[in-house]
Formats: C-alpha cells, sequence, structure tokens
C-alpha cells in the first residue's frame, strides 16, 4: 500500500512540475468555460440551460489534454519496464497512476466548479449538484483514459489517436453528469442520474486497471 | 538457486530472434552474454525480466519458472536495460528514493547506493543537469537500491568512464560472492571471474532451401 501512496506522490508532484501537464487541464477546463459567455451571449437563460452540458464537455476535453502522457513518458524513459518488475501487480500501478491524473485534472476542476457554474448562470442551489456529478463523474474519466493512453502508450503523437479512442467511452459519464445538472435545474430529483455517473466510474474502477494492463504488457513485448 | 534456460525462443513482430537457447547459471556466477549487434541479446534479457513473454521453452530460476509463476519470478530479478528510467525534473536523491519506496526497501540503501557509484555531491541536483555517465550511473544505482537475486545488465558500461566501469565491475564479483547470479551483455571484458559465457550465433535456417524448379526459372 505504501508503495503504491509513493507512486501516487511521485506522480502528482512530476505533474506539478514544468512540463508535467498537471495545470494545463484546469486552466483549459477555465478557459473553455469563460469564452461561452463570449460566444453565446451574456443572456443568463440560454446559458443556464447548457451550463450542465457545457462544463462536462469541457470537463472531458480537459481530462483528455494530460492523459496522453500518462503512461507514455514511463515508456520512454524506461521506467515502465521497472515498474513492471516491481513487487506490486502491474493493475495496481494503473489504479495508482490514475489516482494520481484524477489528483491533478478532476480533483482541481470539481473545486473550481461552482465559481465556473455561477459564471453561466446556474442557481446557487444547483451548485452543490454539479459538484457532486463532477466529483464522482470525473474519476471514470482518467480511468477510462487509462486504458486508451495505455493502448497508445508506443504511439508517437499518440494522443490525437487517444482522443479518437476514447472519447466515445466518455459519452455515457457525460449523458449522466450532464443530465444530473440538467435536473437539479429544473428542480427534478437528480438522484438517479447521479446513480448513474457513479455507477460508471465503478466500472471503470473494476475493468480499466485489466484492460489497460494488458495493453501495457503487450506494448512492452 | 540456479538459473537454467530450457530451449528457450524469443519472437519479436512475428519475427524469430532467437530460439533453442540452452544455458546454465550456477548461483554464485556471472555469465557474459556475447554475439553480434542484433543477435538478441537484449531481447534474451527482456524475456528473462519477463517483459516479453518466451515463443518456446522455460527459464526457471530455482523452482520458479518464467512461464507459470511470471510475477514471482519478476520479483527476483533487477533488470538494467538501455534506458536509465529517470525523471529529469527529480534530484538524483529523489529518484532513487521513489523506486526505494515502491520496491519497498528501507531509505538507508538510497544513500548507500549513491554513495557506491560517487553520486553523493550530486544528489540534490536534478537528473536534466546529469551528463549521460551520470545518469547511468544512477541507472545501475537502483540495483543496490532493489535488492534482487538475479541481475540482468544490458550494455551497463556504455557511456561509463575507466573508473565508473571498474566500480560495476566490482559490484557485480560483490553481488555474486553473496549468493547472487549476474547476467551481462557487454561488448568488453568486465573480468567477472571464471563464469560461463553465453555466445549467441544468428539463427541459421532451420532446413537447406531446396533448389526449386518453379523459382530456379521453369516458369518463364
Amino acid at each position: 500500500m505504501s508503495a503504491l501512496l509513493a507512486l501516487v506522490r511521485r506522480d502528482v508532484a512530476l505533474a506539478l512540475r514544468l512540463g508535467g501537464g498537471g495545470s494545463i487541464g484546469v486552466a483549459f477546463f477555465v478557459l473553455v468555460i469563460v469564452l461561452v459567455p463570449l460566444g453565446i451571449g451574456p443572456e443568463g437563460n440560454t446559458l443556464q440551460k447548457i451550463a450542465g452540458g457545457i462544463l462536462w464537455i469541457a470537463a472531458l476535453l480537459a481530462a483528455l489534454l494530460s492523459l496522453d502522457r500518462l503512461f507514455q513518458a514511463d515508456y520512454e524513459d524506461g521506467s515502465l519496464d521497472q515498474l513492471m518488475l516491481a513487487p506490486v501487480a502491474l493493475e495496481q500501478v494503473v489504479l495508482a497512476k490514475s489516482v494520481a491524473h484524477w489528483l491533478t485534472t478532476g480533483l482541481p476542476m470539481t473545486m473550481i466548479a461552482p465559481v465556473l457554474g455561477v459564471m453561466l448562470a446556474l442557481p446557487v442551489e444547483t451548485l452543490p449538484v454539479l459538484v457532486f456529478s463532477l466529483a464522482i463523474g470525473t474519476p471514470a474519466l482518467s480511468l477510462v483514459g487509462a486504458v486508451g493512453a495505455a493502448i497508445t502508450v508506443g504511439v508517437r503523437r499518440g494522443g490525437l489517436l487517444l482522443s479518437i479512442l476514447v472519447l466515445p467511452l466518455y459519452i455515457p459519464t457525460l449523458i449522466f453528469g450532464a443530465r444530473a445538472v440538467d435536473q437539479a435545474l429544473l428542480a427534478i430529483d437528480p438522484t438517479a442520474a447521479l446513480a448513474l455517473t457513479g455507477a460508471v466510474t465503478l466500472m471503470a474502477a473494476a475493468l480499466a486497471p485489466f484492460a489497460a494492463s494488458a495493453a501495457l504488457r503487450v506494448n512492452a513485448a | 538457486m540456479d538459473l537454467v534456460l530450457e530451449n528457450l525462443g524469443c519472437r519479436r513482430g512475428g519475427r524469430p530472434v532467437f530460439r533453442g537457447l540452452s544455458f546454465r547459471l550456477e548461483e554464485g556466477q556471472a555469465a557474459q552474454i556475447r554475439g553480434p549487434n542484433g543477435v538478441g541479446k537484449s531481447s534474451l534479457l527482456r524475456v528473462l525480466a519477463g517483459l516479453v513473454p518466451p515463443a518456446d521453452g522455460e527459464a526457471r530460476l530455482g523452482d520458479l519458472a518464467l512461464s507459470r509463476a511470471r510475477a514471482a519470478f519478476q520479483e527476483s530479478v533487477a533488470y538494467a536495460g538501455h534506458l536509465d528510467a529517470i525523471k529529469p525534473a527529480l534530484t538524483l536523491q529523489q529518484n532513487l528514493a521513489a523506486w526505494a519506496s515502491l520496491f519497498g526497501a528501507e531509505a538507508g540503501r538510497v544513500d548507500h547506493a549513491l554513495q557506491m557509484f560517487s553520486l553523493e555531491p550530486l544528489a540534490d541536483r536534478p537528473a536534466a543537469q546529469c551528463s549521460a555517465g551520470q545518469k547511468r550511473r544512477l541507472g545501475l544505482a537502483r540495483l543496490l537500491v532493489m535488492d534482487r537475486l538475479l541481475w540482468l545488465l544490458d550494455e551497463p558500461t556504455v557511456s561509463l568512464d575507466a573508473a565508473s566501469t571498474e566500480v560495476v565491475a566490482n559490484l557485480i564479483r560483490e553481488h555474486i560472492s553473496t549468493g547472487g547470479l549476474a547476467l551481462v551483455a557487454t561488448h568488453i571484458d568486465l573480468g567477472l571471474g571464471d563464469g560461463p559465457v553465453l555466445e549467441m550465433r544468428p539463427l541459421e535456417p532451420s532446413a537447406p532451401v531446396e533448389e526449386d524448379a518453379f523459382l530456379a526459372g521453369e516458369w518463364a
């Protein structure tokens, strides 16, 4: 366990260094949302209606930005070979690296989301639902993304291929996450949508480590 | 524990790299792998590190069989390949400490390993500022942190100066004197004592190419 925590710590530290790409995702997320009122116009009604969808789409794209380096950096400098020899299962390594990715993308996005929600004229009472949907939905982005990152680990400029592979798999999270915000806006109980958002994340947590480590083993050979 | 290769074969990207490799390395011995470029020395080491599945045959370390107990086999192996697995953004000390905690080694080993490779004065410098030889020394220092039985070294002395090469040779001798094993692919003589030499040769066609009437021009 402490070995995995050390790996999470190392990855978070590396992501926050210059060139690590940790803060890029969050900055991108904020910028996209700031651009929306400029493009759509400042009318509260319109913004409110699209807020849930836009926030979630921006979150998907922001999560993708730093995914391509999730395993590639380790693959290129030989660290991946050493990680495979470590006394922890490769599946656990994948899980630890996904957690580190979430800590530097999903978590800060979740924390800044209320501010951006207000910018998109979301009523204050819907903000807890927005935050909660992001908190339980964004881990799926890191986990599913890890599978794509593992498949494209040996591909030069694999980021483009990665987005094409991974974005379709993000659809369930997007639908349920955005739906929860919309329902809160319409004063409908969002529990069902939230439960499904969480379910997608749990399923990703159960399957993604195995799929990603299988892909990494193939690519290491 | 002895390392035994039985008829080991390897295919990469659909092409056979080597096959029918049999070899025995006894406890306390270091073996040198020799052979021309491209003969499969690195592939052999990657197979033994469990990174590439063998196409056929078996490798055994004591009673651990690579094909059946890969995870346990891998936990007895330390591998130093062409890449040093170093993060340029971290200092030398942080690099090694990260590996130490992942491999469950006590923190004291990090300082010891840095000392053995005379990297102590550079310990707080980012690895990005180090020369190729210094990075290689750091990559090899990981062997001391990991504390594994079988060392698989792929050209460990590349970009090392004479003094560091001697350090590496001494460490290998010390490792085998305490009952360890080492398999070293190298083109220079490290003076590893009376260990066996694994001579690898390019693959010969398994059957002679027969005179084919069609190919000989009968088609015309």
